[in-house]
């Protein structure tokens, strides 16, 4: 195995994975690294509070071994601002009052730039009704059924799509900052 | 979560060498594994990952595609030949789960999932066939609302939680396999078991077997096909009852159809009955309704899921209108 293949790149940092397989990557950034801003909600895939990318796309933190992440890029919620400026899409959450207790934020936060970058390569949903086209236009419909698997219990859905629409609209939701980089 | 060896498989030979060792087994996305690990309920040994294989679609000399099993959903979904040839593939893939399990969930391990029914993940608190063959089954005097109406036991009334699969039903898919005694083929239909009295046997895998691949058959008319899901809330819910269907009209006769229904049994259910109703006869919303009632005429539902026959018949009606497009 390469010295590149061993290790698991955490934003932007390579770190080696833990010794014990059975460590979710979740638990890895939050006890190991002291990565707190994940967040674990149900620990079992119900709830999407754990969301993050690697290499881009989002995933659940708290089903992944991570193990499994040797090789890969992951990025967490620490690593959206740039400095002391939020990324657009923090910003468009508080701009638009997209949280209450906030538990749920940093997971909705990558999850929506994951879906950005899923729309731009021309990733369907359950209702995109032309299969053929090329891209799908994140009409609200869509918007609710691609973050679908982000829940909030307070009930901020209606300002989370707002802020998520606001940003997709300026253009910034796919500028994922240092997250693409 | 109990201790195991992870091993991560370079190649197929790899896997199986790996997969053959007692209390071994294989690890897509683990979506669905990790978290059973994580109830007691699975307690592997070793894992062998198998993400790094076999990862791409490719078209057969037939007009076929072969999908490796460590495709991920969203890939599968979105692929253009997938999207556009067989459109119900791609519909019944993104009715599943949320876009975060698509990325990590793998086309094998789809497969392979395990019931969702909630006496099977009650591991401390409830008594079911699966988890200790012999101790009985909650589910059949409990809330068995999400449960079965077709092929079960009284043993299991479990049903398969796979969307994709159901679309893979309709479709004639076959899977690849490799494993200790050499490669083979199973069509997908034939791949999941109903329950009957061994229902902790799920599939039709032998000790170390490996899922390497699936193969779609050219079936130019799959153009017309589509994937219907009807559950509890509008996205991010398994299936109440699902239906899958292709069907090929000429001069308002049904000349070719293929219907499987998911969310109904212990495995994907091809509707054969339905299908030789149908085949050749008028394609009208009449007779698309006596096929889907010889389909039900087994059914046999539970105290809570009395309702799936009904709503069965009505979207097995409903979805093969919708693609016949207009009749009556």
């Amino acid at each position: 195995m390469s010295a590149e293949s061993s290790v698991i790149r955490v934003n932007g940092t390579a770190v080696a994975p833990p010794g014990d397989p059975r460590v979710s990557l979740l638990d890895f950034l939050r006890e190991t690294l002291g990565l707190h801003g994940t967040k674990k909600g149900c620990d079992q895939g119900g709830c999407g509070a754990c969301t993050l990318l690697v290499d881009g796309e989002r995933i659940l933190s708290c089903l992944a071994l991570a193990v499994q992440y040797t090789g890969r890029d992951v990025v967490t919620v620490e690593a959206l601002a740039d400095g002391d400026r939020l990324h657009p899409v923090q910003q468009a959450f508080i701009d638009h009052d997209g949280f209450q207790c906030g538990y749920c934020t940093p997971g909705q936060i990558c999850s929506a730039i994951g879906m950005a970058g899923e729309l731009e390569r021309g990733v369907p949903s359950h209702v995109t009704e032309d299969l053929s086209a090329k891209r799908a236009e994140l009409t609200a419909e869509e918007l609710r059924e691609r973050m679908s698997g982000n829940l909030c219990r307070c009930g901020a859905h209606n300002g989370i799509v707002a802020a998520i629409a606001k940003a997709h609209q300026a253009g910034q939701l796919s500028d994922s900052g240092r997250a693409a980089r | 979560m109990k201790p195991f060896v992870y091993k991560k498989a370079g190649t197929v030979a790899e896997a199986v060498r790996a997969g053959a060792a007692p209390g071994a087994k294989y690890l897509g996305g683990g979506t669905n594994l990790v978290d059973l690990m994580r109830e007691t309920i699975e307690q592997p040994a070793t894992l062998v990952d198998v993400t790094g294989l076999s990862s791409d679609i490719r078209r057969l000399r037939d007009g076929g595609l072969l999908i490796g099993a460590a495709v991920r959903n969203t890939e599968l979904a979105t692929h253009r030949e997938v999207r556009t040839r067989y459109p119900v593939l791609t519909r019944a893939v993104v009715a599943g789960a949320s876009g975060q399990i698509r990325n990590m969930a793998t086309v094998g391990g789809n497969m392979l999932q395990r019931t969702r029914c909630a006496y099977f993940y009650d591991a401390k608190g409830s008594r079911c066939n699966k988890r200790n063959p012999g101790q009985g089954c909650d589910a059949i005097e409990g809330f068995n609302r999400m449960h079965a109406i077709l092929g079960a036991s009284s043993a299991c009334v479990a049903t398969h939680p796979s969307d994709m699969s159901v679309a893979l039903a309709a479709l004639d898919a076959v899977v690849h396999l490799d494993g200790p005694g050499g490669p083979r083929e199973v069509p997908l239909t034939e791949l999941h078991r109903l329950p009957g009295e061994t229902p902790e046997v799920e599939t039709v895998l032998r000790q170390g077997e490996l899922v390497t691949a699936v193969e779609l058959p050219p079936l130019s008319w799959a153009k017309r096909s589509t994937y219907r899901k009807v559950r509890d809330r509008a996205s991010y819910a398994f299936a109440l009852v699902s239906v899958a269907a292709a069907i090929d009209v000429r001069g308002g006769k049904v000349k070719e159809v293929r219907i499987a229904l998911g969310g109904v049994a212990h495995k994907p259910w091809r509707a054969r009955e339905a299908e030789a109703a149908l085949s050749g006869g008028p394609a009208t919303v009449k007779a698309f309704r006596a096929a889907a009632e010889a389909e039900l005429a087994d059914a046999r539902p539970l105290r809570d899921n009395g309702f799936k026959v009904e709503l069965a018949a009505r979207t097995i009606t409903a979805v093969l209108g919708e693609l016949a497009g207009g009749v009556r």
